[in-house]
């Protein structure tokens, strides 16, 4: 079970690798779309890769809500307790 | 008690000679941003699209279906009393009745072949290409014309942000038939009818006529949930595919996805872990997504250009509304 910190750090390389968007710059408070220029479809990428790293399920109807990187690690802590 | 006499097939069967016709009008995203409030680069960006091809009044359903097929036969070496089978694959044919295939067959001057539509969007050609193939082996038809043909320009919402820009035209045929060496490898195939609404036309034709202002029923796409299935479960399918022939990624030579979007042929492409000197067809950029006729105009493509060469073996997959989706290995031809 990964605490917040390391489940940043391992989302932050996941953004890094699929919208090319340099890890150190996913910081909690950034939004996906406005500060890290993150479109749609590289989110749908995000999240099936999030999912399988940390063994979550994040629902379609879920992915609207996580706007900031903080709301996606808040979920994915949530998700695996 | 009587019995009936065995059947006998064909025991190989393979792709013989391919043809596509590409429709006359080419449409840069300039000729569509307006309608939708875009940018050129806002579409290449989503979808990898630089221009799409609308048909014309001329270029009908049959009359491309024809081009292709002639081209495909002449290729192949197969005279059109030799054809015993048609078989297309499109949703744009706006009769219901009789199929587009006996007027192709009949254009083609072929001697009462068996001849009938399949309705399976975007997954049609790989669909027809596993009748075919089958078809050839239970010994119920030799040489078998499967075509994919498309007018989406038809049924296309000019003012849909989701679809305009992605959808286009055109046609792509292969004649299917024995061969000495495996040629097309089984099939894998399937349908999620729980996700028929992702992609679907927006109404039925008795609501259509119903209403005050009688339109089009257009094609209506959810994209982020089609991009999921098709990006991820998709792959897994290819991967299922290859194993099925007895092969590994590592043996391919040509990668021929459905050509949805660029952005799902990427995804693909790195979630299936192809190695790098896998050719992969790209036809979108300057086709846009043609449904049933995407494979067999990007496959075509790539023989044209040099990049696929016969006897390579490539890996076709085809998805779309259904959700159906089909997947084979062949031998280019």
């Amino acid at each position: 079970m990964a605490d917040k910190t390391e489940i940043q750090a391992d989302l932050a390389t996941i953004v890094e690798e699929i919208a090319g968007v340099p890890a150190d710059d996913v910081q909690m408070d950034k939004e996906f779309v406005a500060d890290l220029d993150v479109d749609s479809l590289s989110m749908v990428e995000i999240v099936v890769a999030a999912e399988e790293k940390f063994g979550v399920r994040i629902p379609d109807d879920q992915v609207k809500n996580l706007k900031t990187v903080g709301d996606a690690v808040d979920f994915i802590d949530s998700a695996q307790a | 008690m009587t019995a009936l006499a065995p059947v006998a097939g064909a025991t190989n069967t393979a792709i013989l000679g391919i043809g596509s016709y590409r429709p006359s009008q080419v449409v840069p995203n300039a000729d569509i941003v307006e309608a939708i409030d875009s940018s050129d680069e806002w579409i290449q960006q989503r979808s990898g699209i630089k221009s799409r091809r609308f048909a014309t009044d001329e270029e009908s359903v049959q009359m491309m279906s024809v081009a292709s097929s002639r081209i495909a036969m002449e290729r192949a070496g197969i005279e059109a009393a030799q054809v015993d089978g048609v078989i297309v694959a499109t949703v744009t044919h706006m009769m219901q009745t009789p199929a587009v295939a006996t007027m192709v067959a009949h254009e083609l001057g072929l001697h009462r072949p068996v001849a009938f539509d399949i309705s399976a969007a975007c997954a049609g050609f790989c669909h027809g290409v596993a009748l075919a193939s089958d078809m050839i082996r239970g010994g119920s038809a030799k040489y078998v014309l499967v075509v994919g043909v498309e007018r989406l320009s038809d049924i296309l919402d000019r003012t849909d942000r989701g679809t305009a820009f992605i959808f286009g035209d055109g046609a792509g045929a292969v004649v299917v038939g024995p061969s000495d060496e495996p040629g097309i490898g089984p099939v894998v195939w399937g349908s999620d009818g729980e996700q028929q609404d992702l992609i679907r036309q927006r109404e039925d034709w008795r609501e259509v006529i119903a209403s005050d202002n009688p339109r089009m029923p257009h094609l209506v796409m959810q994209g982020n949930a089609v991009f999921r299935w098709a990006a991820f479960e998709m792959a897994k399918v290819a991967h299922e595919a290859l194993d099925r022939s007895g092969i590994t990624a590592d043996d391919l030579d040509v990668f021929v996805p459905h050509q949805a979007n660029m952005r799902i042929t990427d995804a693909m492409a790195r979630s299936m872990k192809l190695p790098e000197r896998v050719v992969i067809a790209r036809d979108i950029a300057e086709q846009g997504n043609t449904s049933a006729a995407s494979i067999p105009l990007a496959l075509d493509r790539l023989v044209e250009s040099g990049e696929a060469k016969s006897g390579d073996t490539a890996l076709l997959i085809a998805f779309g509304a259904g959700l159906a989706y089909a997947a084979q290995v062949v031998k280019v031809p």
